[in-house]
């Protein structure tokens, strides 16, 4: 749009792409945002050093803040972003339901009022029945968010949550309403000017998500018939209209599976997840903004915009054990970002860090296609060659979902991860065929590995001639099973053979793109005789001990890679002496120690709460996996934990 | 034949070079061909006897015709010495988590390419019914064998066997490998796992010990030697290993103590088991003794054979070159915002160095012990290079006394095997305090300045940070001959950090922020240091690689000669 750009940044962002790509680059504090991203006298003051016109605020921070847009209005600077006036009314969670509902707009049976305390929170949990939503007034992104279904989860969820809360959001007022089951998240982007044009887009589902936090988005949703669409546009379109609103917006909705819908909130806004409308609609909506800011009327109609075209997904790619949900922190030792045609937003460079200080979300993996299924493959083959490595993160997850069949099939709802894995995700499990692609493909490695180490270009004293190989003996441990496996070059490819249950199996691997000891690894694999060739990406993330690091749809694996002598003389070596790790609680990541529940020589159940440690915002609470005595507490309130500290110790049982 | 007065590696040499297969096995008596001539040795550099097969075609000596009889002996003796301390024995070793002297070998070894020594080798010990007490090899087995391809010597005490024990002709086998090892040059990989001195051989047994220690004193800087403690290694056991270049120990079954438990005990009153008095936690992490530990045998000898990979046969060969697909002009951005900003947040070196080498490969020695510094090999440009590293996450990276004893003794490998080395600096100083000074950091920080005032190997040195007081004379700099001496543009050269330094220049002044920020934009850069030549250039971090390449292949005929001495006097 030929706009010079300033960025701000904090302490923690010094080399932050943003500053880097910006024209110019303004300091605006410490690393922590309340006083550097949230601290508005700086951020002014940057304006006015740089003589800038007008403030994107992003999606975080500021962005919903109305006296953000005060401060700006005073100093004669645009926001890029809705009126003041309706920020303020649909940013109060418990107005804007009234807002709605004087608007015609369906909203969810709950308390319309500030909940005083934990007793009254069960008490209307009462008079409207479980399970219901415990939620901060002031909250959004699922943070002092929390469902419960009886009355002492009321109480736990009032207590986290309103402290939650007030650390995130400064204000710890609570609201408590009916719990929708089975609902989709369905969310109408709405776009107005300032001449009282609004129109909304294609819809996105955003039913995907793990503690309210949206996980996978797609635009259209797989549910919505045309009449539903159509019916939540014109009432989102009527709400928008009624508190005068203009620029980017979102109205979130429930849906449940007979097309009900239930408005949420609306979110002022522009969204995380708003590049899978850009995708579907064609728009730029970043630019569609500072054209509204600028006092210029919309250049389409609705009818130009009401149809999607095509589909995309977008994954957000986060900071996050995906095992257990908490947030990661570290260094990106490696981070190469799929290939195009995948879009991919991101604000962190290889080299950079995910820091304790701000969300853990390290990239928005965007894909799109004419259909869902291409769309769908395509975000299948860029999550493959997507290479993180010193900051643990959630593709696993993400790819494990897309290769459900009930996500394939487009039944969703926000309970999915939950209902698909019930006891929490485990890892990917291969199937025979996958496992056999891993096993082939590891000891085609192994064998140009050792090739290359046996060829000295200087100073290898060799004695006599290095004879050429062509057949290796090797054995490929995947998953507990070990495979003796007979690998063979030929001209152009590589077989790969092995017993299993008495029958021998074979794969050929073809086309085999590697660049020694690099991440990425493509191959064409046929895995049975005579079957399909099927493209496949593995990620090879370096030799350690006795065997390979590797990914393969998604979920990475400890292969061992052993000759057969080395496996035959493995078998007498003892289980190490380490430590008791049930004689021990660890902190499950860094952060800080906020509550301290037990003190030595007390007695603990299973269940219950030993400690809380605060990450990235999120209070954790850490509760005994087993009955004992505690022996000792190794930290106090306060305290900074690293991963894996001990926080608790017990007594000898 | 001339054959008969030179040692038995020379006259496998002479021997090929006449023509005869390369892989004609010295001691191996196999059914003879005409073309086959094998040698018997029976003691280092003795008696040689040539048998052959065909007397017509060796006029000097008399000839032996091997009968049946013979053949069945022979045979028998080598199946004898192949079974070790028997079955029995073989499976208490296996019970216990470790591998027998053979199938280690096997492990370490290329396939097929150990060919044995002294297999025939018993004792001759009478006392206490030793005499009834004999097992073919004495318990140590011996040769040498091949790793990718290349020559290495190895010894492998066999526990089976008489416990593995020390007698006067077990050290001969032993001294026979270095001396041959010294030789020709090539590296010598012991595998230890004895029982002590055979005390039933008395004072025969001390001679041994001492044998080996003089041969590996001799060998030291002229070949590299590696131990791997798999089992127990006691009182004078220790010091042949004490005295090599690395030491690998397998976690659970591998101890090294000088007296055991059972003497700590009696003498101190102190009850110690062997884990804590002298097992691979203790020495990789507290006393520094040993290099890496492992989890098993198979593991332990799988990173012997990456190490030697890195390692020159001898000081007279040249470093090994592999193949890298890793373009040795590969920029890497992600330098570029590695350091941070904010001076006094920490960063992992090892990121750094990863970065910069081939592959991203290193094999890093003594990871655990003072790992305030970082000393590894690694690759640039297939070429084998040294690096050290000050550490920035562990103490700030501040030398102490055990990162400057882990750091000398590394540069002085390097140098002793024609290894480059590439330092990286990040260090505040040296270690302030009572506890370093009354242990000696003056003597022990002068050996890391002593060893690369010393070393005449390519020294390329990057400083990414800080370079403060003596510590940044003593990190390779370019008053100590370093060849190459550059700063990224994050580097700080100073006498001290500006807090300090301000104390004590503007004692007086009342507006100590100020003068900091004076002192910062002064001195906190590397043009001071530039100016004056002391550094060649400011680089770009992402440019590192490629650079230090470029110099690598400048430097690679670099002569400098130290004045001619018996050896200096490094401050031990």
């Amino acid at each position: 749009m030929g706009i010079k750009t300033v960025a701000i940044y904090s302490d923690a962002d010094v080399s932050a792409l943003h500053v880097r790509m910006a024209d110019e680059a303004v300091h605006v504090g410490p690393p922590a945002s309340t006083k550097s991203y949230l601290n508005i006298p700086a951020i002014v003051s940057a304006i006015e050093r740089t003589g800038a016109q007008a403030v994107h605020p992003g999606y975080g921070f500021l962005s919903e803040n109305s006296e953000f847009v005060r401060s700006l209005n005073a100093i004669g600077c645009a926001f890029v972003g809705p009126g003041e006036a309706a920020i303020a009314a649909m940013g109060d969670k418990i107005r804007s339901k009234v807002i709605a509902e004087d608007a015609g707009v369906r909203v969810i049976p709950g308390w319309k009022g500030v909940v005083r305390d934990a007793s009254h929170a069960v008490e209307i949990a009462n008079s409207i029945g479980y399970p219901v939503m415990l939620k901060a007034s002031a909250g959004g992104g699922g943070k002092g968010m929390r469902i419960a279904w009886n009355d002492r989860e009321t109480r736990d969820a009032f207590r986290v949550s309103s402290s939650e809360a007030l650390s995130s959001f400064g204000d710890d007022r609570m609201l408590v309403e009916k719990f929708v089951e089975s609902p989709r998240h369905i969310e109408i982007q709405l776009l107005g000017d300032k001449h009282g044009n609004v129109v909304y887009l294609p819809e996105r589902e955003c039913s995907i998500q793990r503690r309210n936090q949206k996980v996978i988005e797609e635009a259209p949703s797989p549910h919505l018939l045309p009449a539903t669409r159509a019916a939540m546009g014109a009432q989102a379109v009527a709400l928008a209209r009624s508190v005068g609103y203009y620029s980017a917006g979102t109205c979130e909705f429930l849906v449940d599976p007979r097309q009900n819908f239930y408005f949420l909130e609306m979110n002022t806004r522009l969204q995380v997840e708003h590049p899978v409308t850009e995708t579907v609609s064609g728009l730029d909506l970043v630019e569609q903004m500072i054209r509204v800011a600028a006092g210029q009327r919309l250049a389409f109609s609705q009818s130009d915009v009401s149809q999607p075209r095509g589909w995309a997904f977008e994954s957000r790619v986060y900071g996050e054990d995906p095992y257990n949900g908490l947030p990661c922190i570290g260094t990106l030792d490696r981070y190469v970002e799929p290939p195009a045609p995948a879009r991919c937003d991101s604000g962190i460079v290889e080299g950079g860090e995910i820091s304790v200080h701000y969300d853990p979300l390290i990239c928005k993996l965007v894909t799109s296609g004419e259909t869902r299924e291409e769309a769908l493959e395509g975000m299948v083959t860029a999550l493959d060659a997507f290479v993180i490595k010193g900051v643990t993160h959630n593709i696993p997850l993400l790819r494990e979902v897309f290769a459900r069949p009930r996500f394939v099939s487009g039944s969703l709802s926000t309970a999915f991860l939950s209902e698909e894995f019930p006891s929490g995700f485990t890892g990917h499990i291969l199937t025979p065929e996958e496992r056999m692609d891993l096993i082939a493909t590891a000891a085609v490695l192994y064998a140009l590995r050792d090739t290359r180490k046996r060829v000295w270009v200087r100073g290898g004293g060799t004695l006599g001639e290095i004879t050429p190989v062509s057949q290796w003996d090797v054995v490929i441990g995947v998953a507990g099973v070990d495979n003796e496996v007979r690998v063979e070059k030929r001209a152009a490819s590589w077989s790969a053979s092995w017993s299993v249950d008495g029958q021998t199996v074979g794969v050929e691997v073809e086309e085999l793109e590697w660049v020694a000891e690099t991440p990425v690894v493509r191959a064409t694999i046929r895995a049975a005789a005579n079957g399909p060739l099927r493209r496949v990406t593995f990620q090879y993330l370096g030799a350690e001990g006795l065997g390979y690091t590797m990914i393969y749809h998604g979920t990475k694996y400890a292969v061992l890679v052993l000759t057969p002598l080395q496996h035959r003389l493995l078998q007498y070596t003892l289980p190490k002496r380490g430590v008791d790790p049930t004689r021990v609680v660890l902190s499950p990541m860094p952060g800080v120690v906020v509550g301290v529940s037990v003190r030595a020589g007390d007695t603990v159940r299973v269940g219950d709460e030993l400690a809380v440690v605060e990450a990235m915002k999120m209070q954790n609470v850490i509760r005994a996996e087993r009955d004992g005595v505690v022996r000792s507490v190794r930290v106090a309130v306060g305290s900074i934990v690293a991963g894996d500290d001990v926080l608790v110790e017990y007594e000898h049982s | 034949m001339s054959a008969c007065r030179i040692p038995a590696a020379a006259a496998a040499a002479a021997v090929s070079a006449k023509g005869a297969r390369p892989q004609c096995c010295l001691f191996r008596l196999q059914r003879p061909t005409p073309s086959r001539i094998t040698a018997v040795t029976t003691a280092r550099r003795h008696a040689t006897t040539t048998v052959s097969a065909n007397s017509s075609q060796h006029q000097q000596q008399p000839p032996i015709t091997p009968n049946t009889n013979m053949v069945q002996r022979i045979d028998a003796k080598r199946r004898a010495a192949k079974a070790g301390g028997g079955d029995k024995r073989i499976q208490m070793q296996h019970a216990k988590g470790k591998l027998t002297a053979r199938e280690r070998l096997d492990l370490l070894l290329d396939a097929n390419s150990f060919r044995e020594y002294d297999v025939f080798a018993e004792h001759v010990c009478t006392d206490f019914g030793m005499e009834k007490e004999q097992i073919t090899g004495d318990g140590v087995v011996t040769g040498r064998g091949t790793i990718n391809g290349r020559l290495v010597y190895v010894y492998s005490q066999d526990f089976t066997a008489h416990g593995g024990s020390l007698g006067a002709r077990h050290a001969q086998k032993i001294c026979k490998v270095l001396d041959q090892a010294i030789l020709v040059g090539a590296p010598v990989i012991g595998l230890n796992d004895s029982g002590g001195a055979r005390i039933q051989e008395g004072v025969a047994s001390l001679a041994g010990y001492a044998e080996i220690f003089q041969r590996n004193v001799m060998a030291s800087g002229v070949v590299p030697q590696i131990s791997l403690i798999m089992g127990p290694s006691a009182g004078g056991a220790v010091y042949s290993p004490a005295l090599t270049d690395a030491i690998f120990m397998v976690r659970d079954t591998s101890y090294l103590f000088v007296t055991g438990p059972e003497v700590v005990k009696a003498m101190t009153n102190e009850d110690v088991s062997q884990e804590e008095l002298g097992g691979a936690a203790v020495h990789t992490m507290k006393s520094g003794v040993a290099h890496r530990a492992f989890d098993s045998d198979v593991a332990a000898l799988a990173a012997a054979r990456d190490f030697i990979d890195f390692l020159p046969l001898s000081n007279r060969h040249d470093v090994p070159v592999r193949t890298t697909q890793d373009p040795p002009t590969r920029a890497d951005p992600a330098l570029d915002v590695l350091v941070p900003t904010d001076s006094t947040r920490a960063y992992d070196i090892k990121h750094v160095i990863t970065r910069i080498v081939d592959d991203r490969e290193m094999f890093e020695i003594s990871p655990d012990f003072a790992p305030n510094i970082v000393v590894a090999l690694a690759r640039m440009d297939g070429h084998t290079i040294g690096v050290v590293a000050n550490q920035p996450l562990v103490s700030s990276g501040v030398l102490d006394i055990n990162s400057s004893v882990k750091a000398a003794r590394f540069v002085r490998f390097c140098d002793a095997f024609g290894i480059p080395i590439v330092t990286l600096v990040d260090v505040p100083g040296f270690m302030p305090g009572t506890a370093q000074e009354h242990e000696g950091i003056i003597r022990h920080g002068a050996k890391l300045l002593y060893a690369y005032a010393e070393a005449t190997v390519p020294k390329i040195t990057v400083i990414t940070r800080k370079a403060y007081g003596g510590a940044y004379d003593v990190m390779s700099s370019k008053h100590l001959r370093g060849d190459c001496n550059y700063a990224w543009p994050t580097g700080e050269i100073a006498v001290m950090g500006a807090k300090g330094a301000v104390e004590i220049i503007f004692r007086k002044s009342l507006n100590k922020a100020q003068a900091e920020q004076e002192y910062i934009s002064k001195f906190a850069n590397p043009f001071p240091a530039a100016e004056r030549g002391f550094l060649d250039d400011i680089i770009t971090p992402s440019s590192t690689r490629a650079r230090i390449i470029e110099d690598l292949r400048v430097l690679q005929f670099k002569q400098q000669v130290n004045p001619k001495k018996k050896h200096g006097n490094i401050p031990l």
